[in-house]
């Protein structure tokens, strides 16, 4: 049985993500924002399941489509909104923007653009953790189009031979860009990639939360018990292009309607009464999930901007020359 | 006469290159897009790379030659290397130069050395067409320049226009050298036009261009940065002083003769380049002209580049970041007075 507190926690962190990711897609049409959006509806699920089995100080890495990692990672929803507005009081102080929303204090190691280079940074986390003897969980989140790439594999090496407890979260939403995962695999199921590693790996339905928090606990006990890494495949859709303004023309419509079925937040919902939510339990969660998102927007939208100057903090080494600082 | 952007001037040399020589081949992260949903109708082709540059070339050519790729940089530039020692003339995309970390060893140790290392036996014409360049909110990992990464390595040619008339005419000339060669686009210009003549020829890799002829300043332009120069040169005309701009075009190799010319004629120097200044295309020309024109110069050459930093997202930082027209101005004063 989840603890009830835990359930709520659960439920208010998937509505936020959700109201948090089609407000995201609001002023994107606005255009009121600055840079690249890439949005998780579709993701929450795996997002606040995960994150639900982990305490805080664990160590999670994200990449560029990183707003449900960071909400269900406890980051503060204002600083993450301010930093997405290029403000000064945004969670990288402005100098990452959506892509990057990133806090150390909060147990990110970093969202990173480039495809595939969160595993590694984690397997040094763990590395860490190891040597020290510490005990905190260390999870990588990527997505299905970075199994292909080389520093995936050579941290999935590197993890088993060095008998490695991280949690390797692959989250198959269908898509890479504009390429369907289904024509991209090699293999019958992605996570059989890690049969070339000996790794144990389990496949879960990315949108059903509380089977995503029951698959990731295990996995993390049984890691955590045998010294292996664990391979996490979660199924889901993306129902976001891959940024937007993306015209998803690939993404045919029966796919979608048929994703739909399975929306996690529908499932979210459909659930409420077997965890113990009654209609206005789960309205009143709705609601102030929505109002917390309102209220971090409206509070990004008065920060100030930083100085243009301010792009010359944390630089530790200076060019000698004024013009070219 | 046409009026092209540099988008499809881009796309007009790659289908010209395509219809000339059946040994040009495409590969790229969803350089067509929509696999694996040939199925439903009109989904193919939906992406032709992240700007729509390549789109139209899978619906013609057809997937043999034109082929999306997953996202493994090192996997399919390595192919590209050995297709290109066997006979054919890949080109292959890095979606962003930012990339270029997850696929260098592949440039830079092989392309490169190739012909060099295994005695003059074997060539490796292939070209690598990446985007490079700030001013789009895309943050640090997006919108950086690295001209100098690949200049710095013998063997690879490095190729930057700033119009679509360079666009075509050098990507043309890019495809049928028999050497590697970086062919980087700025996403800034790719809905920039100009005049290209629909019959345009090959522009030789090595020439630069004089952009505007002036008698009192030389400023040597990379890329975008011409645009900034031109505008700089327009203000100052207005208080009488000339300026001439020098586009090199080409880094590597390099027009120094056409620079030195210039220099000679001015005395004064301002190189303007998007970059970090450290070891950048910029100090590499600022050393050259105090090798070469020491006894032309009236003053120093000044550099005018990005700080010694990663690239911010917030837009009033990325504006310090990248050079500015002002600042091109204020050196040209500077420089008028001694
Ligand atoms: C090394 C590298 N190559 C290419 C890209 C461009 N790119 C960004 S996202 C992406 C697709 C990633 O797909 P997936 O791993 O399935 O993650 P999703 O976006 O579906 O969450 C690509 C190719 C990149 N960021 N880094
Ligand atoms: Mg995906």
């Amino acid at each position: 049985m989840i603890e009830k507190k835990k359930i709520n926690w659960i439920y208010k962190k998937i509505f936020t993500i959700r109201f948090f990711e089609e407000r995201i897609k609001k002023i994107a049409k606005e255009k009121t924002v600055p840079g690249y959006l890439h949005t998780c509806i579709g993701s929450e699920a795996i997002c606040v399941g995960v994150m639900a089995a982990l305490n805080q100080d664990d160590w999670i890495s994200s990449t560029y489509r990183n707003h449900g990692h960071a909400i269900a990672k406890g980051c503060e929803l204002n600083e993450i909104t301010s930093e997405i507005y290029g403000r000064k009081t945004g969670i990288c102080k402005g100098r990452g923007g959506s892509m990057h929303i990133s806090d150390f204090s909060k147990g990110m190691l970093g969202s990173f653009g480039i495809v595939a280079a969160g595993p590694a940074v984690v397997l040094g986390a763990a590395l860490q953790e190891k040597i020290n003897k510490s005990n905190k969980t260390c999870v990588s989140f990527f997505g299905d189009g970075a199994i292909h790439n080389g520093a995936f594999h050579e941290a999935a090496g590197l993890a088993k031979l060095w008998d490695i407890p991280m949690i390797f979260v692959c989250e198959n939403n269908g898509y890479a860009e504009a390429t369907a995962t289904d024509w991209h695999l090699n293999t019958k199921e992605l996570s059989d990639i890690t049969k070339a590693y000996d790794m144990l790996s389990y496949i879960g339905d990315g949108n059903n939360v509380f089977e995503v928090y029951d698959i990731t606990k295990k996995a993390i006990n049984e890691a955590k018990q045998k010294n292996t890494p664990i391979f996490l495949e979660f199924k889901n859709y993306r129902f976001s292009g891959q940024y937007e303004g993306d015209t998803q023309l690939y993404q045919p419509q029966e796919e979608i309607d048929k994703a739909k079925q399975n929306d996690p937040i529908k499932l979210a919902k459909e659930n409420s009464s077997k965890y113990g939510l009654n209609k206005n339990d789960l309205e009143k969660i709705i609601n102030e999930a929505r109002e917390e998102v309102d209220k971090a927007f409206d509070f990004a939208d008065t920060q100030p901007w930083p100085q243009p100057e301010d792009a010359l903090e944390e630089v530790y080494v200076n060019y000698p020359v004024e013009i070219n600082r | 006469m046409t009026i092209k952007t540099v988008k499809d001037a881009i796309n007009d040399a790659l289908v010209q290159s395509f219809e000339e020589d059946k040994n040009v081949i495409l590969m790229g992260e969803d350089i067509a897009g929509g696999k694996g949903r040939e199925q439903y109708q009109g989904t193919q082709d939906a992406w032709g790379g992240p700007f729509g540059v390549t789109q139209g070339l899978y619906t013609k050519f057809g997937g043999e030659r034109v082929r999306d790729t997953t996202i493994a940089e090192a996997g399919f530039f390595g192919a590209a290397i050995g297709a290109a020692m066997t006979g054919l003339r890949p080109i292959v995309e890095l979606m962003y130069v930012d990339f270029a970390g997850v696929c260098f060893d592949q440039m830079m140790n092989q392309a490169a050395k190739v012909r060099y290392m295994f005695g003059g036996k074997q060539k490796v014409p292939m070209v690598v067409r990446t985007v490079v360049g700030a001013g789009f909110r895309a943050g640090s990992e997006h919108s950086q320049t690295l001209y100098s990464l690949y200049t710095h390595i013998p063997g690879l040619k490095v190729v930057a226009p700033y119009d679509a008339y360079d666009a075509k005419g050098l990507l043309l000339s890019s495809i049928k050298d028999d050497d590697p060669v970086i062919f980087m686009e700025h996403k800034r210009l790719y809905m920039t036009s100009c005049e290209v003549p629909d019959d345009l020829k090959p522009i030789p890799l090595g020439k630069g261009r004089i952009r505007r002829e002036g008698s009192d300043v030389t400023i040597i332009a990379i890329q975008r940065m011409n645009l900034f120069a031109e505008e700089a040169a327009d203000e100052l005309k207005k208080i009488n002083i000339s300026c001439e701009i020098v586009d090199p075009r080409t880094y590597s190799p390099l027009d120094e003769e056409l620079i030195f010319q210039s220099v000679k004629k001015t005395g004064k120097v301002i190189v303007v380049d998007e970059s970090n200044p450290k070891c950048s295309l910029a100090s590499e020309i600022s050393s050259l002209i105090s090798e070469k024109c020491f006894s032309d110069l009236k003053a120093a050459v000044i550099k005018i580049t990005a700080p010694h930093t990663p690239v911010p997202f917030s837009p009033p930082m990325e504006d310090f970041y990248i050079p500015s027209t002002k600042k091109i101005i204020d050196a040209v004063k500077k420089l008028k007075d001694v």
